[in-house]
């Protein structure tokens, strides 16, 4: 007998290839034949196309792979062109900002250029992909709600590798494009800035974070568990609620007194989503602007709990002169 | 039969999904260290201020943290070392058991064993022809130095010239000033001194000289971290901040332990929150500096090119020179404690009011 439980299904869906509903007039068409892809078909879709690229879209991924060269070339070039180090050392290679004292200056190549040139090409980039998906929800005559998350993401984005060093002045407080450099590059600018995890739109930035993937797990799991009363048509069960809403919302109110509605349970995953990012674009954008030591600040305030001594008073020996 | 296929197909699928489970779980847990991992709490409860402590990884790192076989000591009496032989110019103060007991360590704690006396003296023991004599001089004042100026860090254990060479002409452990990868190209993007799998900083992307910047001088930026919760002209660089950062995993590397053994890491820059081990590595910092810039780096026109770093610079000394991956060198244990020829002056008489035999060699 054939399932249909997992994520890894057995049953694949098959008809006559669906192009989508009728496009007004424009440039582009969508493109390509339809066909059909037995291994993705196990896990979502069987259906691949039609396609439809635009010219925001194919500039979009012109830029990107601009971008993708400028940092990549700077990269194999750090390790003479040797392909062997080139893979070993990948995670440690990085292309980095212009030095701090170049302040806002329009660096040599060699001094940041490169850098400044792949950000503009990237932020190119991810606007043009973001054009390009307000455009297609709009010719579906969808809501653009996709297209405004991802807006907010680009904003985070933007926050640390653009806004935020214009506001303190210097192109250096970047973050360098590298895997490892970017990640030391976080955990050095949370020890300068006094411990991120004291600031406030940091906190919440992180419960979005999880908050996010909790409701995805609990909403998941809800319409997963009623799909047998058909609870996954969700859409149907918005405007005609059945036994299978019935169920899951009497399932939350026994578990914590309070239920989502089949609608407003992915207005909390699109907030949860969006908050994520702007509120951490928020922490960024007030970090050494307006506070300069989070720890400090959380102590001015009464947030950060004091704990007990355990050694006898440790004092700072520069503040005795010491050791000159 | 098309079911069968069907099926067997369906099996040898499960079977290729298991095996590649099975790899990825190996993968994913091969960087992880072999159990057992004890930790040792060193703060508050619930701070997380403990050290990670696997036995059997430091049964490995104590074999190689032994102390050697202590001379017998030499009788007090018997004339000075300086009025027997000729040429005497530090260790004035010991008489001839005392100073050929130094000799004698010296040979056991640095010298390679088919050289002996040699690796530093010619067959006219006074003449100073052999570099390295000139240097072991430096090194028997730096010592004495340390052991008398730098009790801040080094407390009543002191060094020695074991605690460095272990039986090492040079020691092991030494840096010279990393001038960077050469670019191919005028205009490729530089590195900025970072961004290489370098094992002076724990393999990380930080910055891979620190020493060049916090341990030859003491211009100030080492602290990065503002005392003040609002902004009050600190213009430390995140940038700057990583250099910090890349001298402490220095440190933490060296000596064997992390973060939270000095600091309780919720406030890297709070005094109050901090154990009494940062106090002791506040002085090493300085201790180092004033090593590097008064020993090593005057030395530098006395070794030979084949002794310098790529820049012509002479070796230095960094946190691991010492430690090499202990909290303590050599666990504590003292080795000064059974020769105090190396603890400083030793007053037999009156010390004679002699001035430093050369003003390069003054400190």
């Amino acid at each position: 007998m054939a399932e249909y439980q997992n994520i890894f299904t057995r049953v694949q869906i098959r008809a006559p290839a669906y192009a989508g509903t009728p496009l007004p007039p424009g440039v582009w068409g969508r493109q390509g034949t339809p066909f059909f892809s037995y291994w993705l078909g196990r896990f979502g879709d069987a259906q691949i196309g039609p396609f439809y690229l635009g010219t925001t879209g194919l500039l979009s991924l012109l830029c990107g792979f601009i971008a993708f060269e400028i940092i990549g070339l700077n990269m194999f070039a750090s390790v003479h062109w040797n392909p062997l180090q080139f893979i070993r050392q990948l995670p440690w290679l990085a292309l980095e900002p212009p030095a701090p004292a170049n302040g806002l200056h329009i660096p040599r190549l060699q001094d940041g250029g490169w850098w400044l040139m792949a950000g503009f090409f990237l932020t190119s980039s991810v606007l043009l992909w973001w054009l390009r998906m307000y455009r297609r929800a709009r010719a579906l005559g969808l809501g653009t709600h996709v297209s405004w998350a991802f807006l907010a993401a680009i904003f985070l984005m933007l926050t640390l590798g653009i806004i935020r060093p214009v506001l303190m002045g210097s192109f250096g407080e970047a973050v360098p494009f590298g895997i490892f450099p970017h990640l030391d590059w976080t955990a050095a600018f949370s020890i300068r800035y006094g411990n991120l995890y004291y600031c406030p739109f940091h906190c919440l930035s992180i419960a979005f974070l999880y908050g996010s993937a909790l409701l995805f797990a609990m909403h998941g799991g809800t319409i997963l568990s009623v799909s047998r009363m058909g609870g996954d048509r969700e859409l149907e069960q918005i405007v005609d609620p059945g036994t299978a809403v019935e169920r899951a919302a009497l399932f939350w109110r026994w578990t914590m007194g309070f239920n989502a509605t089949t609608e407003s349970i992915h207005r909390w995953a699109w907030w949860f989503a969006v908050l994520c990012p702007l509120t951490g674009a928020i922490g960024i954008l007030l970090t050494g602007t307006v506070v300069d030591n989070w720890y400090l600040w959380a102590v001015k305030h009464h947030v950060a709990p004091m704990y007990p001594h355990v050694f006898a008073p440790v004092l700072d020996p520069a503040s005795l002169g010491a050791g000159k | 039969m098309k079911s069968d296929t069907f099926s067997s197909t369906v099996q040898r699928a499960r079977e290729a999904g298991l095996v590649i489970a099975a790899f990825g779980m190996v993968c994913a847990i091969s960087g992880c260290e072999r159990p057992p991992v004890e930790s040792l709490q060193g703060g508050y409860r619930g701070l997380a201020m403990t050290t990670l402590i696997n036995p059997r990884s430091d049964a490995a790192i104590a074999a190689k943290n032994q102390v050697p076989a202590v001379i017998p000591a030499a009788s007090p009496d018997g004339p000075l070392a300086s009025t027997v032989y000729s040429n005497v110019r530090v260790l004035k103060d010991l008489n001839v058991a005392e100073f050929t007991r130094v000799m004698l360590a010296m040979t056991q704690w640095v010298a390679p064993p088919d050289q002996s006396c040699s690796y530093c003296h010619t067959s006219d023991m006074s003449s100073d022809d052999k570099y390295t004599k000139v240097v072991a001089r430096r090194m028997i004042q730096m010592v004495r130095h340390i052991n008398t100026h730098w009790k801040d860090h080094v407390g009543k254990t002191g060094v020695t010239c074991y605690t460095c060479h272990r039986g090492n002409v040079v020691p092991q452990q030494v840096w010279f000033t990393d001038p960077g990868r050469s670019n191919t190209s005028g205009f490729i993007a530089g590195n900025a001194g970072q961004n290489a799998p370098a094992k002076s900083v724990g393999i990380t992307s930080l910055p891979y000289d620190p020493f060049t910047h916090y341990l030859l001088t003491d211009d100030n930026t080492l602290r990065v971290i503002s005392n003040d919760a609002l902004p009050d002209g600190n213009r430390a660089s995140t940038k700057s901040a990583e250099e910090t950062y890349g001298l402490m995993i220095h440190i933490s590397e060296a000596l064997g332990v992390n973060c939270t053994y000095c600091h309780n890491t919720r406030s890297f820059a709070a005094w109050d929150a901090s154990t009494p081990k940062r106090t002791t590595a506040y002085y090493g910092i300085r201790m180092v500096r004033d090593i590097n810039t008064d020993y090593l780096v005057p030395l530098t026109p006395t070794f030979p090119a084949h002794r310098l770093g790529i820049l012509g610079d002479v070796g230095k000394v960094n946190c691991a020179t010492c430690h090499q991956g202990v909290f303590k060198p050599l666990y504590g244990e003292s080795i000064l404690k059974d020769y105090p020829e190396l603890a400083g002056e030793m007053h037999h008489e009156p010390p004679p009011p002699a001035p430093p035999p050369t003003a390069s060699l003054a400190h």
